[in-house]
């Protein structure tokens, strides 16, 4: 009794639920590895400035007498042509990657999901407009789109995200609104409606809320994909600026110093890598937990 | 008796059957074709039928949620098709719906107390605690503990989920409630259940069934008249006990005999009808059903017949009657 | 009678996030050849899990076969390893599945799909197959066979699809047959059809059948002997006369009564509890909890299927 009052009552199914979702999410080996990475990077990327040796290297304080040297015992990653530890700096990148991900992938996800229910649950011409408005967009190839907005917003990492996240929300209307349309044929949708529901209440009430989980699978997936463009659009010059120390920047820079640093482009590279396995890893344990066909006990 | 509850005047339902998004329709599938009915106050209407005959189309028509394509459609006597919104809106709160499947008419993700809370906070300004209390009395009165207010629909069983779609429809005071086979997708024992908590109910609340159902012996327990339909006509209509004693149309009696029963043993006990149920796009000329009528004569083929009276109030479509 | 088909101390469990949950525990089941022997249950009784758990489709896991052994012709299906099992499948032991909709591919014109089945059992050519398959569709009585082969399955009647599942089930020679609720979602006119149908079918082609279903009117109507079961086991069998004239066990009963006959006869609602004594981690009766027959050993000891009379089995130590 004493417990029940920290947790109230409207909680408790939700409670359980979740217990479900992180047991099976565990039961499976690699998303357990995933999820402990995934872990170990957000920790990193919230107390880079207490864990990293050189903390000052990261926002462009200049070195050049140790320039370049291979990884050793004092730089673990070894050091870039202006001496700044590619350690410290790499581990800094972690923050900028998570940060650019989940503020883009967000954005889209705001902008996709709404705009996907209100076209499947409602069709007819509203449906038609938005998703002509969607296939434009989605006949760019995505990365292309992105370089284009951002080169005509400006070359910062702020209209990197607004950049992707505009280039990537009609993937998500897509999917919603392929739920949408075949949850709305269901019978509770029908009950809303006999009952006198309003139409907007019932698609966010209703409709949304059951088309959400294989855009979540989808998001934790693109949320790989989006460090990748991110790291694309400063590697072109068209995202972070230096002396930010953004993976795809540290790539880029480190093209004319391949031949005789490579530690410089291998562990930038190896950062963006893991990070992108890592949550496609993470969803693909999502879809076995949220999509009980797939589910394997 | 004084004015039916409810009164359906020669509604017709067609659906376009079109080749294109932008082109024209091409013909069209008469799901209700002419169906006039008329429920007394506290009566129980039987709707019996195979898929495809327009039930489910005609309560569609009834609760609103689809307009007909000409009749009308008369509730506490006025047409609810010629409403004002806002006076529509009132009159819906008095007819509601059970439907057939327990697991797909009850929202997965919400919690019991939104799902039968729904009705409510749409009709009414309550606070949480109000309609919680509200949930909580509603539960009670379909035999559920009061505990099930913040479980979601999984933690229950078929039957209870049935009870939950019935306290939800009940949550408004309804005068009317259809029940879509409210029985057919749960087990002998739940249903036992289900049907005695439905009778109960009615006398409590005083209520008004439509009840579809095409399992006969339901119908038989629940219903006082009966309606059968076959291909979006009715060809059957009149008081429970006298259809059941005394079916007249050929396709009655066929339906009756297709059923099988505990009680007789052998595969003779039950009879088959020939065919399928005819397209509702293009239905056969004359009689319906005499595509697959064992006694059907020319005459079946040609003119379509016209309910006659049988008795006092049965009547049937068919020509082979006799008087 | 020789035993054609036996199951003994099959023991089955399903083990997921909740713990172990027993889903069968048979302790025995003989089926003749030749006959029709209807398994009544409600949902989630475990009679689909028997059904695949025979053809060796349950899902491992979650499911976990404990002991037991499913003899059919001398032969021990569960020791059998997987590809032996294929080659039993179909040529010898069919399963017709609920749904006629989705046990079909929705892309391919049924003849081709019948055409397959024959084609990947058996070692014809495809002329012998097509006119094999055009034999099938009029065992199962499909009118204007030659125009129904080009057909794809949506442009079929429920019963019609029906039919053409039954069709593949035994286009390879199949000779026991698995029917798991074949008629559900169809309508009473054609669900007639179809039990006619299976009846004939038995008769001409000398199949065994195991009929499963939830209605106690479709197991009096087309099966010579009955098993009802309750929770993964089975509390009463015997011929159908037996069992449903003369019910023994107080689920039986209950089951009977439950069905609705007319107005003034009320369905017999007393026998169900709903709120009864939860058994805890009991060896004692499944039923106890909803029994209004109960008495005190009912709680602590499980009782097992006894012999009455003639055929006919009971498991409840109140029934003599």
């Amino acid at each position: 009794m004493q417990k029940a009052s920290f947790v109230p009552e409207v909680l408790k199914p939700r409670l359980m639920e979740t217990k479900l979702s992180l047991y099976l999410l565990n039961r499976n080996k690699l998303t357990r590895l995933a999820m402990i990475t995934i872990l170990l990077l957000i920790i990193i990327a919230i107390f880079a400035p207490y864990i990293v040796p050189y903390p000052s290297h990261a926002t462009g304080v200049l070195n050049p007498q140790d320039k370049l040297l291979p990884p050793s015992t004092k730089y673990f990653f070894g050091t870039d042509e202006l001496g700044r530890d590619i350690f410290s700096r790499v581990l800094y990148g972690t923050r900028i990657s998570l940060q650019t991900a989940l503020i883009a992938v967000g954005l889209a996800l705001l902008i996709g999901i709404p705009l996907g229910a209100i076209a499947g649950a409602t069709g007819g011409y509203v449906d038609e407009i938005i998703m002509r408005i969607t296939d434009i967009f989605l006949s760019f190839p995505p990365l292309l789109l992105a370089i284009a907005i951002a080169a005509f917003l400006g070359p910062n990492l702020q209209n990197a995200m607004l950049a992707i996240a505009i280039s990537w929300w009609p993937w998500y209307t897509r999917i919603v609104r392929g739920q949408a349309v075949s949850i709305r044929e269901r019978q509770f949708v029908r009950a809303a409606k006999a009952i006198g529901t309003p139409h907007i209440r019932s698609i966010f009430q209703h409709i949304l809320p059951n088309c959400i989980a294989p855009v979540i699978v989808q998001a934790s997936m693109d949320l790989g994909g989006v460090i990748l463009t991110a790291a694309a659009l400063s590697f072109l010059g068209l995202g972070a600026q230096p002396p930010t120390p953004e993976w795809g920047l540290m790539v880029s820079t480190s093209r004319s110093y391949f031949l005789n640093a490579w530690w410089y482009s291998f562990f930038p590279g190896i950062a963006i890598f893991i990070t992108v396995l890592v949550f496609n890893l993470i969803g693909d344990g999502l879809r076995e937990v949220l999509d009980p066909k797939t589910r394997k006990y | 008796m004084g004015e039916p509850l409810l009164e359906v005047k020669k509604l017709k339902k067609y659906f376009p059957v079109k080749a294109g998004f932008f082109s024209k329709p091409v013909s069209w599938v008469k799901a209700v074709d002419g169906v006039s009915l008329k429920i007394e106050q506290g009566e129980v209407l039987g709707l019996v039928g195979e898929s495809g005959c327009g039930k489910t189309t005609l309560v569609n028509v009834v609760l609103n949620l689809e307009k007909p394509t000409s009749g009308q459609v008369i509730f506490d006597g006025k047409d609810i098709y010629n409403m004002k919104p806002r006076e529509l809106r009132g009159t819906r709160k008095y007819i509601q719906i059970v439907f057939q499947d327990p697991f797909w008419s009850l929202n997965p993700r919400l919690l019991i107390r939104d799902i039968i809370g729904e009705p409510l906070s749409v009709h009414m300004k309550l606070s949480t605690g109000e309609l919680v209390a509200k949930v909580e009395e509603l539960l009670e009165l379909v035999g559920l503990p009061k505990e099930g207010v913040y479980k979601y629909p999984h933690e229950f069983s078929g039957g209870e989920r049935q009870r939950i779609a019935i306290a939800r429809a009940l949550a408004l005071r309804p005068k009317l409630v259809v029940l879509d086979e409210p029985t057919s997708a749960i087990d002998v024992l739940s249903q036992a259940q289900v049907l005695m908590l439905l009778k109960d109910l009615k006398e409590k609340m005083k209520l008004t069934y439509i009840l579809i159902s095409h399992d006969l012996s339901v119908v038989n327990y629940m219903a006082d008249k009966i309606a059968v339909m076959y291909l979006g006509k009715i060809i059957e209509y009149g008081p429970a006990d006298k259809i059941f004693s005394n079916p007249a149309h050929p396709y009655t009696k066929a339906l009756f005999m297709a059923i099988p029963d505990p009680e007789k043993e052998g595969i003779d006990s039950i009879m088959t009808l020939e065919g399928n149920v005819p397209s509702a796009i293009n239905p056969p000329a004359g009689c319906r059903f005499h595509t697959r009528c064992p006694v059907a004569t020319e005459i079946c083929k040609e003119k379509e017949p016209p309910m006659v009276m049988i008795d006092d109030d049965h009547e049937a479509a068919c020509f082979l009657i006799e008087k | 009678m020789d035993s054609y088909f036996t199951v003994k101390n099959l023991k089955v469990n399903f083990r997921n996030f909740g713990g172990i949950k027993k889903a069968l525990d048979l302790e025995m089941l003989d089926i003749y050849k030749g006959e029709t022997f209807g398994l009544v249950g409600e949902s989630g009784s475990g009679k689909s899990v028997l059904a695949l758990t025979i053809l060796g489709l349950l899902p491992i896991p979650p499911g976990v076969i404990e002991s037991g052994e499913i003899i059919f012709q001398n032969e021990n299906l569960l020791k059998k390893k997987q590809e032996e099992m294929i080659s039993i499948r179909g040529k010898k032991i069919s399963m017709i599945f609920q749904d006629p909709m989705s046990s079909l591919n929705p892309v391919f014109t049924v003849g081709e799909q019948i055409i397959r089945v024959i084609c990947n059992n058996e070692k014809v050519s495809r002329k012998e197959a097509e006119k094999k398959v055009l034999h099938m569709i009029e065992l199962v009585k499909l009118p204007d066979a030659k125009n129904i082969l080009k057909k794809y399955p949506h442009e079929l009647s429920g019963g019609q699809r029906q039919r053409i599942i039954i069709a593949i089930a035994l286009s390879c020679g199949a000779e026991f047959l698995i029917a798991d609720e074949p008629t559900r979602n169809l309508d009473v006119t054609i669900q007639a059809g179809i039990l006619k149908l299976i009846d004939e079918l038995k008769e001409e082609l000398k199949v065994t059948v195991l009929f499963i279903a939830n209605n106690l009117g479709l197991v009096s109507a087309i099966c010579n002997r009955a098993g009802i079961f309750y929770k993964g086991r089975i509390v009463e069998m015997g011929t159908v006369g037996e069992v449903f004239k003369n019910p023994k066990h107080p689920y039986t009963l209950t089951l009977l009564k439950a069905i609705p006959k007319n107005k003034e006869e009320k369905i017999d609602i007393s026998r169900i509890l709903v709120e009864g004594e939860k058994l805890q981690g009991s060896d004692g009766c499944l039923y106890f909890e909803r029994c209004l027959k109960r008495e005190e050993i009912c709680r602590n000891s499980i009782p097992v299927l006894k012999n009455i009379e003639g055929t006919h089995c009971v498991a409840c130590y109140k029934a003599n």
